[in-house]
């Protein structure tokens, strides 16, 4: 999670990544810093993000990316 | 025998409706979903007669290849199973080429007879202009007719075949249930373009009627043939006017034209997506909004997120994630960003993906040159947007401005929206050359004398006309301003005592009969989306 942290803060400072829970409903972070970050978290944590992941359920908050993340890597 | 011209027409809103509403009120639920699926063809054939072939086919076309790719699937995970690990990966790719075929050959068939229905003529004119400049023969334009709204349920097809693939949805083994979904006929002519898994089941449950949705569906129904027909179609004349002898007249005409023009687009879709999505929701269907008051938007990009939002939303789940994910992109992306950072890195491959989907959505609008630059004018705006972004920031920082103060929101909304008007200029001109030369005539013969200000009102439209269309823009003006304020302005009359219900209801009815556009020496606008 720490780690999740980090990519997001290097992507996109400026956010309390812990709290927020609006990051797409809120647009607080754009469609080019998603591409940056599946690119991160694929190469970070050796998954692949298909583009139907990409929703907002998914990316509204660091606790529900890192629960697609867990997901991600446990269905290889 | 009845024909619409638009969900606007005497016919629809008096005869088609309440029929269909009525059929649906005396019946049971296991016939009232018939009756919807019944009056949705009826309302497809007495608009496109016996093109209602192209959407059974795509009704067939979608059932079958859903229901193939879902077997694929099943296929694939029952091998799965009992398969050894390292077997795992070669028969999942195995089947996933094969998923990703059957998908691509009905999106393929979907999209062919899109292009070749509705880009033909487009594509022989352009062939034929090379071949003469080759002094070669040239070849004969076919001309075919459309039926309606094929841009329309094509995308809702597209999206279902591709949400399928994904395994975002199961394929449906109930047909008519898909055809229901893909036909239902408030939201035929113009959309919003909606998804399987947010409509489909709702319709096919057809539920019982109930005066609360009743009641706020009629008031947005109304409030919808108020923009249409107070404001939309009074526009109409000096637009059509000023749009086809633009050589006539000086830079302060044709500026105004088009801002009217940007003005009637949106009261005219807007006002059709409120009596579709009114309509929908006294059968208790919830259809997804379109516009979110789209003239408070501070940048082009927010612009399109207010604006056509199912579009929009298509757009982007169906052509700039994937292509932005695909794999030459991500390279691009991931090794972009660690030379120029985390703001340009990005926006090498985001402007690749950002291109196709502002072609295909300038093309989507219709087959003609000024269509593809309207949506390259719109390409270029958003990634200048986001080149300049940083600099802005910067700059702002030094002089002190404060980008959330008031002065300066506003100042970006009134920026986003003079960019949004010279857009809709090059597209309501007839063709792109005529856009030009309109646009050249505001810079170089734009002139406030008191001869040009008098001039506009003998164009069509005079004092009166104007000062009623302000008045309903100003009206719709107000109530955006609410709603942006998070006051639910239709809740909050709902919540009130009858009375006052029924004078606001009984207001907007003695507003459109007074001041609507009807009659003789008005043309109603043509249901301008219905035609893309």
């Amino acid at each position: 999670m720490n780690k999740l942290i980090e990519i997001l803060e290097d992507i996109q400072p400026g956010i309390d990544y812990t709290t927020c829970t609006d990051l797409i409903d809120g647009r607080r972070i754009s469609s080019l810093s998603i591409i940056s970050l599946v690119v991160e978290l694929e190469d970070a944590f050796d998954i692949t993000i298909p583009a139907v992941e990409i929703i907002p359920a998914n990316f509204n908050s660091a606790q529900s990316l890192w629960q697609m993340i867990v997901r991600l890597q446990e269905e290889g | 025998m009845l024909s619409f011209s638009s969900y606007f027409s005497v016919q629809y809103i008096f005869i088609f409706f309440p029929v269909v509403l009525v059929l649906y009120a005396v019946f049971p639920q296991k016939i009232r979903r018939i009756v919807l699926l019944l009056a949705s063809f009826s309302f497809f054939w007495a608009v496109s007669g016996k093109l209602i072939i192209f959407m059974l086919l795509s009704i067939i076309g979608i059932h079958h290849a859903g229901l193939w790719i879902s077997s694929l699937q099943k296929d694939c995970a029952h091998i799965l199973e009992t398969a050894q690990k390292g077997e795992k990966k070669q028969i999942k790719a195995y089947y996933q080429k094969k998923q990703r075929s059957a998908a691509a050959f009905c999106v393929a068939i979907h999209i062919g007879i899109l292009l070749v229905l509705k880009y033909t003529p487009f594509f022989s004119v352009n062939i034929n202009t090379l071949l003469e400049a080759l002094n070669l023969p040239q070849v004969r334009i076919p001309a075919f007719a459309l039926p309606i709204g094929i841009s329309f349920y094509t995308m809702q097809a597209v999206s279902y075949i591709f949400d399928v693939y994904r395994q975002k949805i199961s394929a449906d083994r109930n047909m008519m249930r898909l055809a229901l979904f893909m036909s239902f006929f408030p939201q035929l002519m113009e959309g919003p373009i909606c998804r399987y898994n947010e409509t489909a089941h709702r319709l096919w449950e057809a539920p019982k009627l109930q005066f609360h949705n009743f009641s706020l569906g009629m008031q947005r129904i109304l409030f919808g043939v108020m923009k249409k027909v107070v404001i939309a179609d009074r526009l109409n004349l000096f637009i059509k006017t000023v749009f086809t002898g633009y050589a006539d007249y000086h830079g302060l005409t044709i500026a105004v034209a088009a801002v009217c023009y940007t003005i009637q687009l949106y009261m005219d879709f807007s006002g059709t997506m409120d009596l579709v999505i009114g309509t929908a929701q006294i059968f208790g269907i919830r259809l997804p909004e379109n516009f979110r008051r789209p003239f408070f938007s501070k940048t082009i990009s927010e612009f399109w997120q207010r604006w056509h939002i199912t579009l929009g939303a298509w757009f982007k789940d169906y052509i700039f994630y994937p292509l932005s994910m695909s794999k030459p992109l991500k390279k691009l992306s991931s090794r972009a960003r660690r030379r120029v950072g985390n703001h340009f890195g990005p926006l090498a491959a985001g402007s690749i993906a950002l291109f196709c989907v502002w072609i295909a959505n300038g093309l989507w609008h219709g087959a003609g040159w000024h269509y593809i630059f309207f949506g390259m004018y719109h390409f270029a705006l958003i990634l200048a947007g986001n080149i300049i972004e940083p600099a802005a920031a910067r700059l702002t920082k030094f002089l002190h401005i404060r980008r959330t103060h008031f002065l300066w929101r506003c100042f970006q909304i009134v920026r986003t929206a003079i960019l949004v008007c010279i857009g809709e200029l090059f597209f309501r001109a007839h063709g792109l050359r005529a856009g030009l030369a309109m646009f050249k005539k505001i810079i170089t013969d734009f002139s406030l004398d008191s001869q040009n200000i008098q001039s506009l009102f003998s164009l069509g439209m005079d004092k009166h006309d104007f000062l009623i269309a302000a008045i309903g823009v100003l009206i719709i003006f107000v109530i955006s301003l609410l709603q942006e304020n998070r006051i639910a302005v239709r809740e909050q009359i709902a919540r009130r005592g009858l009375i006052i219900r029924f004078s606001v209801c009984y207001a907007l009815i003695m507003f459109i009969i007074i001041f609507g556009a009807y009659g003789t020496g008005y043309v109603p606008v043509d249901p301008i989306y219905a035609t893309f």
